[in-house]
């Protein structure tokens, strides 16, 4: 039955009707989280307000949990959900480039789009600077994307890497999320003298 | 008449006063609990996950255009994201476009909109707009080396337990943590 898109041939209009409308609830869980504030996400860097952690991991494993009990009771075909190819060289290395632009910066791309939408200018000017990424990627290193393709290693997840099935990797996350809920509070309740008023 | 605080003078500013009057977040499990459901009918609906980074790609693409439809055909990069000569016809872009009223949306709700620049006390507006520009470059770089950001890494292949998605992960924040102390001016 699911992904729809393997029974439905969606128009041009209708698809991009439906990325509007789940790109409100996106963008709605963004700043209600408080992504809409650099200060709010890169306190987690600082360990006194775990929030960034606390909803990726939480949407993460929901995410998860979701996927799996569909495909388990048939619902779902795993198989044709879109797998972006695994190169640990480049999402190594992208990472890295991408943490030192995210703490130095303050947003990454969603967020900085919460940040203008709440009158952020410094999330603007990191979509500016991100739109200068993308360009200078594409016009200066058109090459590294012929790397990343020869680093690849295919589609490859924790399941057919491990031979743990999807089941116990879930309830692995499920429990890991319960156990770093209690440890994340006490980081910040050790960290909160890093807090600076009211943010 | 400066706004009233309440915390600390030393730490007021614009943005610490207008947070005085602004409605608290939601619980972070709860709203990591709804950014998952959206996450999860995306992927039920279109077979793919979020994403962010390809918007603001096919906004390149289509600026390439205005240098030629030569140029961009002829680049590896830009002419994946032609989509038959409409680049700004991109649901990723369409995605950010619902993301943006939406976030405006909850904004609005909570209290939250207005011109601001976000920083810590001990840097100026510009040295932040500065920081802010040079951080999306990498960070946008970096999400075309890694083929994915927050969103299409770390969310969308986290949940379908891409390794690729969950060693990107660990890079980035990897990298943020240890350059964290360096850039603490900055933020606290």
């Amino acid at each position: 039955m699911f992904p729809l898109v393997s029974h439905i041939e969606f128009s041009v209009g209708a698809d991009l009707a439906l990325a509007v409308l789940l790109g409100l609830g996106f963008g709605y869980c963004l700043e209600r989280a408080g992504f809409g504030s650099a200060r709010k996400l890169t306190a987690v860097f600082y360990l006194f307000d775990m929030s960034v952690v606390k909803v990726m991991f939480t949407a993460i494993v929901t995410a998860m949990v979701g996927l799996f009990v569909l495909s388990a009771i048939g619902l779902l075909d795993l198989s044709g959900l879109y797998l972006e190819p695994t190169s640990y060289a480049a999402q190594l290395l992208g990472g890295l480039v991408f943490g030192a632009g995210f703490i130095i910066g303050g947003y990454c791309p969603g967020t900085s789009i919460a940040a203008m939408a709440t009158g952020k200018k410094d999330g603007a000017a990191f979509a500016l600077g991100m739109l200068g990424g993308v360009m200078a990627y594409a016009e200066f290193t058109p090459g590294l994307d012929a790397w990343i393709k020869a680093t690849s290693q295919g589609e490859l997840t924790l399941p057919s890497l491990t031979g743990i099935s999807m089941g116990w990797w879930t309830l692995v996350f499920v429990a890991f999320l319960l156990a770093a809920a209690r440890g994340m509070d006490w980081l910040q309740h050790r960290f909160s003298y890093l807090k600076p008023a009211a943010v | 008449m400066p706004d009233a605080v309440v915390h600390s003078p030393a730490r007021t500013g614009s943005i610490d006063a207008a947070r005085v009057r602004a409605k608290p977040y939601w619980n972070p499990y709860l709203v990591g609990f709804l950014l998952g459901l959206v996450l999860l009918t995306t992927y039920l609906v279109t077979g793919r996950g979020l994403g962010a980074t390809g918007a603001f790609s096919s906004v390149a693409a289509w600026l390439a255009g205005f240098a030629g439809a030569e140029h961009v055909a002829g680049n590896a990069v830009h002419s994946r994201y032609l989509n038959d000569g409409a680049p700004l016809l991109s649901w990723t872009l369409f995605l950010l476009i619902g993301a943006f009223a939406g976030a405006f949306l909850s904004g609005l709700q909570g209290g939250r909109v207005r011109p601001t620049i976000e920083r810590g006390p001990r840097i100026s507006d510009s040295q932040r707009m500065m920081l802010a520009l040079a951080g999306g470059f990498l960070a946008a770089f970096g999400a075309k080396i890694a083929r994915g950001c927050t969103s299409g890494q770390a969310l969308t292949g986290g949940s379908m337990l891409n390794v690729g998605s969950l060693v990107f992960m660990l890079a980035v924040f990897a990298s943020a943590y240890a350059l964290a102390y360096f850039l603490r001016k900055e933020w606290i």
